[in-house]
């Protein structure tokens, strides 16, 4: 069994339905994601038209994440999934610089790697992954693609034709199990579009000042005064807080 | 005016979360810059004992694994202290993953360390005679003398590996282009000549003159190849897409431009000229100023090497 994931893009409206299902199921804390939708406009008014991308980890067949984890936290699983054991993690964030996709995250509150893990959990119980279950319009397809008869493996026979079925980045041979049908250069290559910074739709953070806890060296520790222990409440206070202020200040509504 | 209305010319992102700021900063820079020092004293000091005679060098017996000693704990504090999880850095010794070059690093950092403490103190107490007479770890050091010729060959086998690894880090860290490069390889190995020459020289004023000779010619040799291959990485680069976008953060007008440039003529260049002016003469306080501003330059190239690719959006 190879379990794999399959986004039709032709299908995907941009609701962020999986995303907050996915935030929800694992409680990934804020400024953190396992899944999430980019939105890319392409093209100059009045022929634009906007691409919804769901991006999560790809469960790669010769993942670098478990290649590069010094003490096997991050590890596959019988049935194909990359799973990551947060107990025996040690924050060296190795897994961070390895995978290609930006899928691994420090997790603030832990302060150890996370990642989407195909909801492993919920697949043990035989359900699916949550943001399976809340897509509107099935467009996430998950399944056994070592099974010829399986939905997925049927979907990507049925688009594979003219290269219709794509992975991201296949130059870098970490065999993704995670596919694309309906995506292009613009939505799966992060350097073939623009960011310009502050003008995205709902928010104008670009950059993070800081992955995982600020303050979590053993020196703050001790000149700190303490490890400082956050929560999505803190967060929200600390960041939305300070934005709003600005906001604020700037004249926003 | 029809090229702009070009759809593969026009994709913009107008919502996504934000990009991850830089992950490994000052606490790594000063990593590989310590452990630089700490196996390049021990890689240029064996080549001085093979060149001369030790007893023109009266300090490097002890004084050359005690400063190794102290570059490799600052080496190993700040790998611990950029944990997120620090006091798991055990697991690596519990669970070890031998595919992963941070184990196989660690591990042999931690002997390397260990052969280094040996050495340093065999050397200290017979340097110091009347130094913790009483006690009886100093005696022993003092009574095994005889045991720091015999590692020693062990350890500068070690420090090379050592000094090599970080390279290998860079290498699986595959989402980072600019680090794929076989040149790491070389850029690890001439940092360790350059940071050992460059410390070196600051404790050899009362060595012989030709020793400190031999100091100014590696310093001059690994300040140049080293300049050249970032050169080569600056205006050659053709590896892929993505090191090509790495690079504009140090081509004009780039985010990290004034700082690699600082650190390639402070750091390279100006030392090179002035340790080849002291291999002619014999000036103890330009080498030692060619010596300091070259530290200082190798620090600020590794800080902007090791930050840019990490600006990149992934995905």
């Amino acid at each position: 069994m190879k379990l794999g994931f399959l986004v039709d893009l032709n299908l995907c409206m941009g609701c962020k339905g999986c995303e907050i299902a996915c935030k929800v199921e694992n409680e990934v804390p804020l400024s953190s994601w396992r899944l999430r939708v980019k939105y890319i406009d392409v093209g100059t008014f009045p022929q634009t038209t906007r691409n919804f991308t769901p991006l999560r980890c790809n469960h790669c067949e010769n993942a670098p994440c478990v290649r590069i984890c010094p003490v096997s936290a991050l590890h596959y699983l019988e049935n194909g999934i990359v799973n990551i054991d947060s107990n025996r993690c040690i924050g060296c964030a190795g897994c961070m610089m390895a995978c290609p996709y930006g899928a691994i995250y420090m997790d603030p509150e832990t302060n150890t790697a996370d990642k989407c893990t195909y909801c492993a959990h919920r697949i043990e119980s035989g359900m699916m992954p949550s943001c399976v279950v809340a897509c509107p319009v099935e467009a996430n397809i998950f399944g056994d693609v070592d099974d010829a008869t399986s939905h997925i493996s049927r979907y990507i026979m049925e688009h594979q034709k003219n290269g219709g079925v794509q992975v991201r980045k296949p130059e870098k041979h970490t065999e993704p199990k995670h596919y694309y049908v309906g995506g292009g250069n613009q939505t799966l290559n992060p350097l073939a579009h623009e960011r310009i910074e502050g003008y995205n739709l709902f928010n104008n953070i670009t950059h993070l000042d800081h992955v995982g806890d600020p303050n979590h060296s053993i020196l703050d520790r001790f000149i700190g005064g303490g490890h400082t222990h956050y929560s999505n409440k803190s967060l929200a206070d600390e960041k939305i807080g300070s934005k709003t202020k600005e906001h604020e200040t700037q004249g926003g509504h | 005016m029809v090229e702009h209305t070009i759809e593969a010319t026009k994709a913009v992102v107008t919502l996504d979360v934000a990009i991850p700021g830089i992950i490994w900063g000052w606490m790594i820079t000063l990593n590989m810059w310590a452990k630089s020092i700490g196996t390049g004293v021990i890689l240029i000091g064996a080549f001085l004992l093979y060149r001369h005679n030790k007893e023109t060098m009266p300090n490097i017996r002890w004084l050359m694994p005690l400063i190794s000693f102290v570059a490799l704990n600052v080496f190993l504090l700040f790998t611990l202290v950029d944990l997120h999880q620090p006091l798991r850095m055990i697991n690596i010794f519990l669970h070890p993953h031998w595919s992963s070059a941070i184990t196989v690093g660690a591990w042999m950092a931690s002997l390397f360390t260990g052969l280094i403490t040996l050495l340093a103190l065999i050397g200290g107490m017979n340097e110091h005679q009347d130094f913790q007479r009483h006690c009886k770890v100093a005696n022993w050091a003092r009574s095994n003398n005889e045991l720091y010729e015999k590692i020693f060959p062990y350890v500068v086998f070690l420090a090379i590996p050592v000094t090599l690894y970080t390279a290998v880090i860079m290498a699986q860290s595959s989402a980072r282009e600019l680090w794929q490069a076989p040149t790491e390889l070389m850029q690890m190995l001439l940092a360790a000549f350059l940071a050992g020459s460059a410390t070196l020289i600051l404790i050899a004023d009362d060595w012989e003159a030709e020793a400190r000779k031999d100091l100014a010619l590696v310093l001059a040799i690994s300040t140049a190849f080293g300049f050249m291959m970032y050169m080569g990485e600056y205006f050659f680069s053709y590896k892929s897409a993505e090191a090509e976008e790495t690079l504009k953060y140090i081509h004009s007008g780039g985010t990290y431009s004034g700082e690699f440039w600082v650190a390639m003529i402070f750091g390279f260049l100006a030392p090179f000229f002035l340790a080849v002016s002291s291999i002619k003469e014999d000036n103890k306080t330009t080498l030692r100023f060619a010596a300091i501003i070259a530290l200082v330059g190798l620090y600020l190239a590794k800080d902007v090497w090791l930050k840019i690719p990490q600006l990149l959006p992934l995905s």
